[in-house]
């Protein structure tokens, strides 16, 4: 099986866009074949990642329709969406396609434009994925994540704060990132004063709702260097699911697909968790951040908020960096970008040209979650060699 | 109207029901919920509600404690693991006044949200289901 090296990386502009996706996709794809050193005319297969163009703009055929504008005919096309998590699926499918020799070059672009529906359109769109015995309740994500976040608190005896100081961690992050939704400060007190969305979480535990694109380039670790003096590896990637109806877990705190994708992840890399140095994790919601901590193995169960309470994530100061690109909290969540952006993200890192976000990193995780934790894909990324 | 949750082979119960259940077991049988009490496991109140939903929508997950339906407890393994049977289930709440191990029964309601509103096909699924009210 090729080892699997990618070799550009992009990322559009998060936040409210004029642009629609077609425009968003064709910008990313365009900056990351200009970061390789790559035509359109190389590229075998082209994946597009994105959950919903069809609602939210009513666009479909998005992946033929950036084929046509980066000139990339008569490459195989495919369109990826697994909810919030496209981003990753399309790592996974991008990788698969370079690992099994169908492709030698595949570029993978994910987006998402959302800022021109109101937040309850936004909304109802994402709760869609949910089963109908939740949809009929009017079920939200959000409202998965505050029914989530109370049992974590009360269970754990964690303290309200400690979520609050995820959201003023990735802010913080996000400040240095010029391609964040917001790059401001936000201090505790704004966020555990902010309005109530889902009880006992505020506004400033949810990521926004954002428009925005990303891009890799992947090909075979024997071609990257025909392209890159330096290049990134894939060294581990899965993807699991869990259940669709979330009441059904057994334990609300243990998200499985998280659980399972890490360990198929680790299995393939040979690394462990405390193998990374760096990590980009889905913080659609605070909470979110310490059941992947957890699920992942970076902390013991129930003890993730102790991690954030002593400063151990922190990206100057802190032994594990997590979120250094601000995450969705700050960066912004475009919902078929964000895996992808998670992913240029720990590219940067590992390629030493995160600038003042910069961290020392060899190895690389990122987890990008679909659902509240119904599908996951989890990637360990190294230098090349 | 029923609020049926299924019991399988392996005796796990869910709601709703599945064509093939946790372990790949056959359902068997089907239970009314809507006879038992259930307890708050936990809860939310959502205040930035979808198109057609009331709000703020204080919504809870709950669970039954089934054991007196089984027709063969014996032999009945529960999600758990343990000897009672339970099985949890989401839903409204009636009121905004409502704490984790609260005991509530279901309460029928015609219209949970409103039909065509929301984005999902009026005809693709039921409206009308329980909500939770403290006993």
């Amino acid at each position: 099986m090729e080892r699997v090296a990618i070799i550009g990386a992009s990322m559009t502009q998060f936040g409210q866009r004029e642009a629609w996706l077609q425009e968003l996709l064709a910008e990313a794809a365009i900056d990351c074949l200009e970061d390789a050193g790559v035509t359109g005319e190389e590229i075998e297969h082209l994946y597009v990642s994105n959950m919903a163009s069809g609602e939210y703009e009513g666009q479909t055929g998005a992946v033929n329709a950036l084929a046509h504008d980066i000139d990339a005919m008569p490459a195989y096309t495919q369109r990826v969406d697994q909810t919030s998590s496209s981003g990753g699926a399309g790592m996974f499918a991008a990788w698969q396609s370079v690992a099994s020799g169908a492709s030698g070059m595949t570029l993978l672009v994910g987006g998402e434009k959302m800022t021109h529906r109101t937040t309850a359109e936004a909304t109802d769109v994402i709760a869609s994925l949910t089963h109908r015995v939740e949809y009929k309740h009017g079920i939200t994500l959000p409202s998965f994540a505050g029914l989530t976040a109370r049992h974590y608190l009360e269970r754990f005896d964690a303290p309200r704060e400690s979520l609050g100081k995820v959201a003023e961690k990735n802010h913080r992050n996000g400040v240095d990132n010029p391609n964040a939704q917001f790059q401001k400060e936000v201090d505790l007190e704004t966020i555990l004063e902010s309005p109530i969305v889902a009880d006992p979480l505020r506004l400033y535990d949810f990521c926004p709702i954002t428009d925005g694109s990303a891009a890799l380039l992947f090909c075979p670790e024997s071609v990257a260097t025909e392209y890159a003096d330096e290049y990134v590896v894939v060294s581990g990637i899965d993807g699991a699911t869990d259940t669709h109806v979330v009441h059904e877990r057994d334990d609300p705190t243990v998200m499985r697909g998280v659980v399972e994708s890490g360990k198929g992840a680790y299995e393939m890399s040979g690394y462990g968790p405390d193998d990374i140095d760096v990590a980009e994790l889905h913080d659609m919601f605070t909470i979110l951040e310490f059941l992947q901590m957890e699920g992942l193995g970076f902390a013991e169960q129930g003890e993730a908020w102790k991690l954030i309470e002593e400063g151990y994530t922190e990206r100057d100061t802190g032994e594990f960096p997590i979120n250094t690109s601000g995450g969705l909290k700050s960066k912004g969540h475009p919902l078929g970008a964000s895996g992808v952006a998670q992913a240029v993200e720990i590219y940067e890192q590992l390629m030493g040209e995160a600038g003042p976000r910069q961290v020392e990193a060899d190895v690389g995780l990122t987890c990008n979650v679909g659902g509240f934790g119904n599908c996951v894909i989890t990637t360990i990324m190294e230098a090349g060699q | 109207m029923t609020m049926e949750a299924t019991r399988y082979e392996d005796g796990s119960i869910t709601y709703p029901g599945h064509p093939v259940g946790p372990n790949g077991s056959e359902p068997v049988e089907t239970i009314d919920l809507s006879e038992y009490t259930a307890e708050v496991i936990t809860w939310t109140t959502s205040t930035a509600t979808p198109p057609g939903v009331r709000e703020p929508n204080t919504m809870a997950i709950v669970e039954f404690d089934v054991s007196e339906a089984s027709s063969d407890a014996s032999s009945s393994r529960t999600q758990s693991g343990d000897e009672s049977e339970s099985v949890r289930v989401l839903g409204q709440v009636t009121t905004d006044e409502i704490e984790t191990g609260d005991e509530v029964r279901p309460v029928y309601v015609e219209e949970l949200r409103e039909p065509g509103v929301g984005i999902r096909e009026p005809e693709s699924q039921d409206w009308d289901g329980y909500r939770f009210e403290p006993v």
